[in-house]
Order: structure tokens, then sequence, then C-alpha cells
């Protein structure tokens, strides 16, 4: 009896600090969840003529995933879009962020490119309108253009199996009813 | 993945910082007030005013194009809260989602005084009086008489 209450107050701060231990403080929520995304136009990676807007983009869900070449976790996420893009009928778009032209394309040699078209931002113009605060980050916008999801940091099997498949596969249902 | 970033704020330390020029003496107050009250997110405990990031300085330039443009210091606010949330403000607005960061401390006090209370009054109660024969076996170990 005499124990109680120091006994109740260690075990809550056990339980607060323990889940305070599992938090990443990097992580920061977006607003823009559930929200249109911005609007753009900006040219393509490759050819330079074409123009990208959010229109050309619409009508059905994309994952949007923003990358650069100066990105060294982008280089630890890419072999997983490469084999998303090989295994499954995935939209993925890249928004090649604050690069050049040259380092972006040779990247995409070197490495392979699981993009269907890549958005060029040379001034991180787009990325300043999605909040992009750390390369990698990837977002499933819907098919009416409304940002559904947003993943800070490299994109692994596991995040796609649990958060990215499951919201891809609901977007698709919806799209099609 | 964090340890490169976090190195990724040391790396871009040596980069310039292009000193800012303003026409108006009320713009470079609103452009200075705005640095120190916004939170760069990639050098987390550091304000946009501090931290050599990358986006730090991307925000800063940012500001800087608003502020000459002669755009409102709660403009501005909105237009970065609205593309990174609240976290951006090293003062966020009162609302439910941030009560307990407001009054939180206050919460924590109030309970520390209550359980503070609650063993003070412990310590001061007087213990129960003694039973008959609690009494008769405390007198028997003691060897007193009783009076």
């Amino acid at each position: 009896m005499k124990f109680t209450v120091p006994l109740a107050i260690f075990i809550v701060l056990v339980i607060v600090l323990a889940v305070g231990l599992k938090l990443d403080p990097r992580y920061v929520p977006s607003p823009l969840i559930d929200k249109p995304a911005p609007e753009f136009s900006l040219s393509a990676l490759d050819p330079p003529e074409t123009t990208i807007t959010k229109k050309s983009l619409g009508g059905r869900p994309i994952v949007l995933n923003v990358w650069a070449s100066w990105c060294v976790a982008c280089r630890d996420e890419h072999p997983v879009l490469v084999e998303l893009a090989q295994k499954q009928a995935v939209e993925i778009i890249g928004l090649n962020y604050k690069d050049t032209r040259e380092d972006a394309g040779a990247w995409l040699v070197r490495h392979g490119n699981p993009y269907r078209q890549t958005i060029f931002d040379p001034l991180g113009k787009l990325g300043l309108d999605l909040g992009v605060y750390g390369v990698p980050e990837t977002f499933v916008i819907d098919a009416e253009g409304i940002i559904r999801h947003k993943q800070v940091g490299p994109l692994t099997l596991q995040i796609w199996r649990e958060d990215i498949e499951p919201m891809l596969l609901r977007l698709h249902d919806a799209t099609k009813s | 993945m964090g340890g490169t970033l976090w190195l990724g704020c040391v790396l871009t330390a040596a980069a310039a910082d292009i000193p800012q020029t303003f026409a108006d003496l009320l713009h470079a107050a609103r452009y200075e007030r705005l640095l120190e009250e916004l939170r760069c997110l990639v050098c987390q405990n550091q304000s946009l005013a501090d931290s050599n990031a990358d986006l730090a300085q991307d925000l800063r330039n940012e500001v800087y194009r608003m502020v000459t443009a002669g755009q409102e210091e709660a403009a501005i606010r909105e237009f970065l809260v609205a593309r990174y949330g609240d976290f951006v403000l090293y003062r966020p607005p009162m609302k439910p989602l941030t009560g307990l960061l407001w009054f939180g401390p206050l919460l924590l006090l109030a309970l520390v005084a209550m359980i503070w209370r609650q063993v003070a009054r412990g310590a001061a109660a007087p213990s129960a009086p003694l039973e008959d024969a609690d009494r008769a076996r405390l007198q028997a170990l003691l060897g007193s008489r009783p009076d």
C-alpha cells in the first residue's frame, strides 16, 4: 500500500519514456494530407522540351518520389523503386529535386530508371510547395490530385507493403467505382 | 539515415549565406523577426536565422522574397504553415492539438502539488490508537508495568 503511489508514478514514467524512445523526432506530420497537390508546370528531366503539369499527371493514382543525385539515402532506396516498377503495375513519377540535368541523367543511367516520367525541379519550387524537407520523400496522390500519403525517408519493401500498397489499392478501387 | 542527415547539416555549414539588403527598414525588421521565430526542419533545434542547412537557406530566400514584395508577417507565416505545418513555428498557435504543449507543464505542476499534499498529510496524521491486545503485547515485550 505504502508504495502504490511511487510505483504508479514509476510505471507511468516508464511508459512515457518507452513511447518517447519509439518516436522519430525527425517525423513531422504533413499538413498537406487530404489537400490538393500544388499546381505546377515544369519541364521533364528527359526530354527537356516536354512540360509536365499537375493536369497531365491526373486521372489515375500516382506515387511521386522526390529524389536527387546528391542524396545519399536515395541510393539506398533506389533498388526498391526499380524492383517495384519492374514487378508491379505502379505508376511512379520522379521529382528530381535541386539537381542538374547532367548529374540526374547520369545517375538514372547508372542505377536504373523506375520512373515513367521525371519532373525536373532545379530550384526546388515544387519541393517547397510540397513541404519537402528531407529527400527522399514519397507521396501518394489520388486520381483527383489529392495528396493521400507522405513518406519521409527511404522507402523499403516493408513500408511499401504495409503503408503504400494498401493505400494504392483503395484508391484504385475508388477510381473504378 | 538520421546520421547522414545530421552530417548534411554540418557539411552545408560552409554554404555561403548571401546577406540580404533591404530598401525599407521595416522590411528588414520583419525579415529578422520572422527568421528568429521560424524553425528549420532539417536541424530542428535551430531557427531559420541560425541554421546553415540547405533548406534553411531556401526558406530564408523565400521569406526575403515575400517580405520585399510587401507581404504581411501573418501571411508569410501562413504560407509556411500550409506547407510544413505548425512545426515551423517556435510559438505554436493555441488549439486542441497543441493543448498539451501549452498546458502540459501546468498539469504536471498540479499533479506534483496533489501528490505532495497527500504525502504531507500522511506524515502529519496521528497513527491509530493501539488495540488492547496489541497494547498488552507491547507492554510484555518492553517489560514495563501497566499503569
